[in-house]
């Protein structure tokens, strides 16, 4: 459902981090052009 | 197991906080100093938002931290709103130290004299410090020395320090024109840092009648890195730290680790003395001045003062077993393994689950725990949320899959074994570190806990070096 998709993953530390988001989606067909993970604290 | 050995048990032996309360730096924290640049107008809203130093005195979280009451003693939120009755500046584990107060601090954390005091503030400053509890550790000749012209200085290339009402009170210089680690600004997060540091380690050592020659080695375990252009994290805040209080038999180390920090520190300290190296080593987390209002705009939005307002400080002593103090039980040690996983199920398992199996203990062996402390009347208005409750609700949840407690039990789990967050968001101060006052209290005469866990975690992905997250956690248990 991603295919062709350009993706920005943003991850929070205490919840999902960007690699494991961007891996899904790149399985997911998408391309990941930028991944990072916040701290809000 | 001969005498020898067993004396070398480790033990928290004291534990301090401290706080300064610093409206007027507020501005130059991180969060602040880049939208003051983009919005001149918000100078106005800022300045109308500082609290008073009455005020941060009757805020209760501040109460909690300096330990005069417990935090689950806080009373129902807001506690902005209220002024907690019969609040006082000093505390059982330190004070709440006002700002001018602290500034003149600044200028005796400086031996290379970079910060100079508008005249006014130093005499008033000098007159409040001669009075201190812990006067002995203040230099008042070298204040006077510190006297200087900070509007001139600004006018040259220092960096101005204002009040909370505006006024140019105090000046620092930059320590190299051409090394940007030495700029003006970071030479006062480190002096704030230095400072802030220090106060903690000195009132641990008054109020629990320890003399500084006594101890061996302070490990610093601050947010702030020290350095020049060829070693921009050369550090050794600790010695830094020993030296103004004086701790003239001490050498020191710095142990980095994003927020997580002060629990590692805590155990290379315990480490140390098991192992016969030094007989009392103290850890010590100085303030972090770029955080102060990293969450202003929030505050702002929903028409509440702006309450990062101050710096934490905390210090801790760790020394061979008195057979009364909490003992640290560094075959407890959990720790975040490369392998472990980001997600924060694989956190705790790694710093709960797997460390408490292999001590033969259940979570519900353990009276508290002690996790990130954050205050969220400071994180909710920003939409971080209540990071101390999830940490919790985590730990609960984790208790029912392990059938020790029932799923509708998951409230009366976080309301007794945790607490409601009391820290202001300085990262490493608020992650376990500030309850090690009230984690002793817990562990003797006083309380009737038996065992407190100690868990901190740290974003180490924000550094770029590594997508990995940090964490450590041990158990203190009652001696005896």
């Amino acid at each position: 459902m991603f295919e062709g998709k350009k993706i920005i993953a943003v991850g929070e530390r205490d919840g999902v981090a960007s690699p494991a988001i961007a891996a899904c989606l790149e399985a997911a067909g998408g391309r990941v052009v930028l991944a990072a993970t916040e701290c809000f604290v | 197991m001969a005498n020898g050995e067993a004396t070398r048990r480790p033990a928290l032996l004291a534990a301090s906080a401290v706080l300064a309360h610093v409206p007027g730096l507020v501005r130059m924290g991180s969060k602040p100093s880049r939208e003051l640049e983009r919005d001149s107008g918000l100078e106005a809203k800022i300045g109308a938002s500082l609290r008073g130093f009455d005020e941060a005195v009757g805020y209760a979280p501040n109460q909690a931290f300096v330990g005069l009451l417990h935090p689950r003693e806080m009373g129902p939120r807001p506690h902005f709103s209220q002024r907690l009755e019969g609040a006082q500046r000093f505390g059982p584990d330190g004070e709440i130290m006002p700002e001018e107060e602290f500034i003149a601090l600044l200028a005796l954390a400086d031996p290379f004299k970079r910060v100079r005091l508008a005249s006014p503030l130093a005499s008033r400053a000098a007159e409040a410090l001669a009075h201190h509890p812990l006067h002995r550790y203040f230099d008042l000749q070298a204040l006077k020395q510190a006297v200087g012209k900070p509007e001139a200085e600004v006018a040259r290339d220092a960096l101005g320090l204002f009040s909370r009402e505006g006024d140019c009170v105090a000046s620092v210089a930059p320590g190299h024109e051409q090394d940007s680690n030495l700029s003006a600004g970071v030479l006062l997060e480190n002096l704030a840092c230095k400072a802030s540091g220090s106060l903690a380690l000195m009132h641990l050592m008054d109020r629990n009648d320890i003399d500084p020659a006594s101890i061996d080695y302070v490990i610093g375990c601050s947010e702030e890195a020290v350095g020049d252009r060829y070693q921009r994290g050369g550090g050794n805040m600790g010695k830094a730290i020993a030296e103004m209080a004086q701790c003239r038999e001490a050498s020191g180390a710095d142990v980095k680790n994003f927020c997580a920090a002060p629990i590692p520190a805590m155990v290379v300290a315990a480490s140390l003395v098991a192992a016969g190296v030094f007989r009392r080593v103290a850890v010590v987390g100085g303030g972090s001045l770029p955080k102060l209002g990293m969450k202003f705009e929030g505050h702002l939005k929903h028409s509440m003062p702006i309450l990062e307002d101050t710096l934490g400080a905390v210090g801790v002593l760790i020394g061979e077993d008195d057979r009364v103090s909490p003992l640290m039980r560094l075959d407890s040690v959990g720790t975040h393994r490369v392998r472990s996983g980001a997600s924060a199920e694989a956190v705790m398992e790694a710093l709960v689950t797997e460390p408490l199996k292999r001590v033969g203990l259940r979570m519900t062996d353990l009276d508290e725990y002690a996790t990130e402390l954050h205050n969220p009347e400071l994180t909710e208005p920003q939409g971080s949320g209540n990071v101390p409750e999830r940490n919790y609700r985590m730990l609960a949840a984790m208790a029912v899959r392990q059938g020790l407690i029932e799923r509708g039990a998951i409230g009366h789990f976080v309301s007794t074994r945790g607490m409601p967050g009391y820290a202001p968001t300085q990262g490493h101060v608020a992650s376990a570190f500030c309850y090690a006052g009230h984690a002793q209290r817990s562990l003797t005469a006083v309380g009737s806990a038996q065992r407190v866990m100690m868990m901190a975690k740290g974003s180490l992905f924000l550094g770029m070096m590594t997508e990995q997250a940090d964490g450590m956690s041990f158990v203190l248990e009652r001696n005896g």
